[in-house]
């Protein structure tokens, strides 16, 4: 990433301090031209560096935020739900002039797209959403991080561990800090239901752009019923597995899911 | 000085070694090492034990509550405190304390325990906790918002006690359209509080600009000092100087007829696997969120096993030699105990007195001394330090209310 907008300090005083109306101010790193590509990046955070991103930026006008409260963004006190989230960055698209964009949502990202998507079914080119989480599998519970130290969480998205190694190598403190800023949000707005929301699912028949499912074959992570779920549930959708690949595909078989892209997507 | 009787209400029926082999003694440590038919006989027992301490001159009964867990029995302290309320005479009820967090309905709380406090005649002192980390996941509570909801749920109960309903309440964590419990306690304008703990520190400064009693659950006494230091600086910025009234210590103390028998017994104190609330599970103790982000560093590298416990993990040889477990016969004790009180200067003294896997008679021989001979001792040490409890110093409530009148003063 070459260009950082950096998030402002925020104090509102909690749920019921005066709210903030400056409005955005949150982390984002830019890379790339052409059409705009918005990444929502997982619950664990989002490596400054990975080669998955390198080549979209190759590709696409890349925007890859930092959710409010994970890593450089700051915490905004009130923030209680993903569909918070979802709100503010449709206000952050519309701050930054972007139109006819693509979501791709990973994991706990996907779930933000999914939201996204259904708030303003006009402007949305594409979603993709991989291993999204946010909706109640069918079958399976999505896995809980809370009964999970970091690392083990972490290594339970990968269906090989040396790519954990490839990608995290020995874990430092500031690394288990991160990952534990990001859990500390992650519960303040997605704690119970654990990581799904009762009413999206009722909502997705609204979304209107075409939709590309994408599931690691071995995701200890979130269930394949939750894609299938995702599938069915909206209008316009496929669902590709990836096989031999945990939950975090982006990591571990970067150039599968990049060939789904440009196969979803196509290549300017 | 007022002496309190306190024991976690083990249940030590069950095979330690599949604690160990499981590797905690919490949360998921499945509940099928749970039998029912011990557990009604040592809940019967444990009732006994505190009749029988009543009889033998102990003044009150500190009790706590733990979930999913085997070193406490008590999952909800309240239900102790009504049968001690209505089956004992004169001694305190000092429940330390409802974990307020995990309340959904923290007027239900202020119904209890003002139910405790009229059955027992005014004998109940209502303290209040957050809950250990393991205990928000275990009742489903977000540790992220836990000192929130412990500050909230707290202001709802006083307020419940003290001003007439019906109110409404509108707060961030509590949502309620008509506050009106037809139950209010005898104790006005509502019983003391007393907050314990170990290391947090924002609950030690919260607690002294209150101006509640801090109670040190069985923390060093090096550690206790730094606790005080906190407590008074805390206290000085809202103008008060505090005292031994402001000021509680727990101790673990088994004393018997001999000191190989008392030797053998404190040994119990370690029955959980050398911490006293059992064998932690790393990531389950510390949900993030829970701890103060000034102690993330530390917690995140305890969580991941890199680093051993903050609360420590020292072997019985080294805790009886640092007095954090004190045992011998009443002559050997008390001039432990004497040095305790003398650096720790606390107006309450808790003695946790039997733990584990101690048999009934071994338990009622402890406490027959402790009432006998012990708490005397130590009472008259008191006196001469001048280390008042907050009844005989008849301290403010808090810093919002005078010291409480009850109709039957029957606490001494």
């Amino acid at each position: 990433m070459t260009e950082e907008r950096d998030g402002e300090e925020r104090d509102d005083g909690g749920l019921d301090g005066d709210p903030d109306r400056r409005g955005g101010g949150w982390h984002v790193a830019q890379a790339g031209a052409g059409r705009p590509l918005l990444v929502l990046h997982r619950d664990i955070g989002s490596p400054a560096q990975l080669p998955f991103y390198d080549a979209l930026a190759e590709r696409f006008a890349l925007l890859i935020p930092h959710h409010p409260g994970y890593g450089r963004s700051e915490r905004p006190p009130w923030l209680r739900s993903v569909r918070d989230v979802a709100v503010i960055y449709q206000a952050l698209l519309a701050e930054l002039g972007v139109t006819g964009h693509a979501l791709l949502g990973l994991g706990f990202g996907g779930w933000i797209a999914a939201e996204m998507a259904t708030m303003a079914p006009r402007d949305l080119r594409h979603l993709v959403l991989v291993g999204a989480m946010g909706v109640k599998p069918p079958q399976g519970d999505i896995l809980d991080q809370a009964l999970l130290s970091y690392i083990d969480y972490v290594r339970a998205g990968f269906h090989d561990a040396h790519a954990f190694e490839r990608i995290f190598g020995s874990v430092t403190t500031d690394q288990l800090v991160e990952w534990d800023v990001c859990r500390e949000m992650s519960f303040r707005i997605a704690w119970k239901p654990y990581m799904y929301s009762q009413t999206l699912p009722h909502l997705l028949g609204a979304v209107r752009a075409p939709t590309l499912v994408v599931w690691g074959g071995d995701d200890e992570v979130v269930p394949r019923s939750a894609g299938e779920r995702y599938r069915d549930l909206l209008p316009e959708a496929r669902f590709e597995l990836v096989p031999s690949c945990g939950h975090h595909v982006e990591m571990e078989r970067p150039d599968a899911l990049l060939a789904l892209l440009d196969a979803f997507l196509g290549r300017d | 000085m007022h002496l309190v009787y306190f024991t976690e209400q083990p249940m030590s029926a069950y095979s330690a070694d599949a604690g160990r082999e499981f590797g905690a003694t919490a949360l998921m440590f499945s509940n099928r090492h749970f039998d029912p038919v011990a557990g009604s006989r040592l809940y019967g027992q444990y009732i006994e034990q505190y009749l029988y301490a009543e009889e033998m001159g102990i003044e009150g009964f500190m009790l706590n509550e733990h979930h999913n867990a085997p070193f406490c029995m008590q999952a909800k302290c309240n239900i102790f405190a009504a049968i001690l309320a209505a089956m004992t005479k004169r001694a305190s009820l000092v429940l330390l304390g409802n974990p307020l967090p995990l309340a959904e309905n923290p007027v239900r709380l202020a119904e209890e325990l003002a139910m405790i406090d009229m059955i027992s005649k005014g004998r109940l002192v209502s303290g209040f906790v957050r809950g250990g980390g393991q205990e928000q996941l275990a009742t489903g509570v977000n540790p992220a918002f836990n000192r929130e909801r412990f500050e909230e749920a707290h202001d709802l109960i006083v307020k419940a006690w003290t001003t007439p309903g019906p109110f409404r309440w509108e707060g961030t964590h509590y949502q309620h359209r008509v506050v009106n419990p037809w139950a209010v306690p005898l104790q006005k304008p509502h019983p003391r509080i007393w907050i314990p703990g170990v290391l947090s520190r924002e609950t030690i400064v919260w607690s002294a600009k209150q101006r509640y009693p801090y109670i040190a659950l069985n923390t060093s006494i090096e550690a206790t000092k730094r606790i005080w230091a906190t407590y008074d600086a805390a206290a000085a910025e809202v103008g008060y100087v505090p005292g031994p009234e402001n000021r509680g210590y727990l101790q673990r103390v088994h004393v018997a007829e001999t000191e190989e028998k008392a030797i053998q017994n404190a040994r119990q104190f370690m029955w959980m696997q050398g911490e006293f609330t059992g064998l932690a599970h790393p990531v389950w103790s510390s949900p993030s969120g829970y701890f103060s982000p000034e102690q993330r560093r530390g917690f995140v590298e305890f969580a991941v096993g890199r680093a051993t416990s903050p609360r420590g993990r020292p072997t019985f040889e080294q805790q009886l030699a640092d007095m954090q477990i004190i045992a011998g016969t009443p002559k050997t004790v008390i001039p432990k105990l004497k040095r305790v009180l003398e650096e720790t200067r606390p107006g309450i003294m808790a003695i946790w007195g039997n733990d584990g896997a101690v048999s009934d008679a071994d338990a009622r021989t402890c406490i027959r001394l402790l009432g006998q001979e012990v708490m005397p001792a130590l009472r008259e040490i008191g006196r001469s330090l001048d280390l008042k409890s907050p009844f005989e110093a008849n301290a403010p409530l808090s810093i919002a209310h005078a010291a409480p009148r009850r109709e039957t003063a029957a606490v001494s």
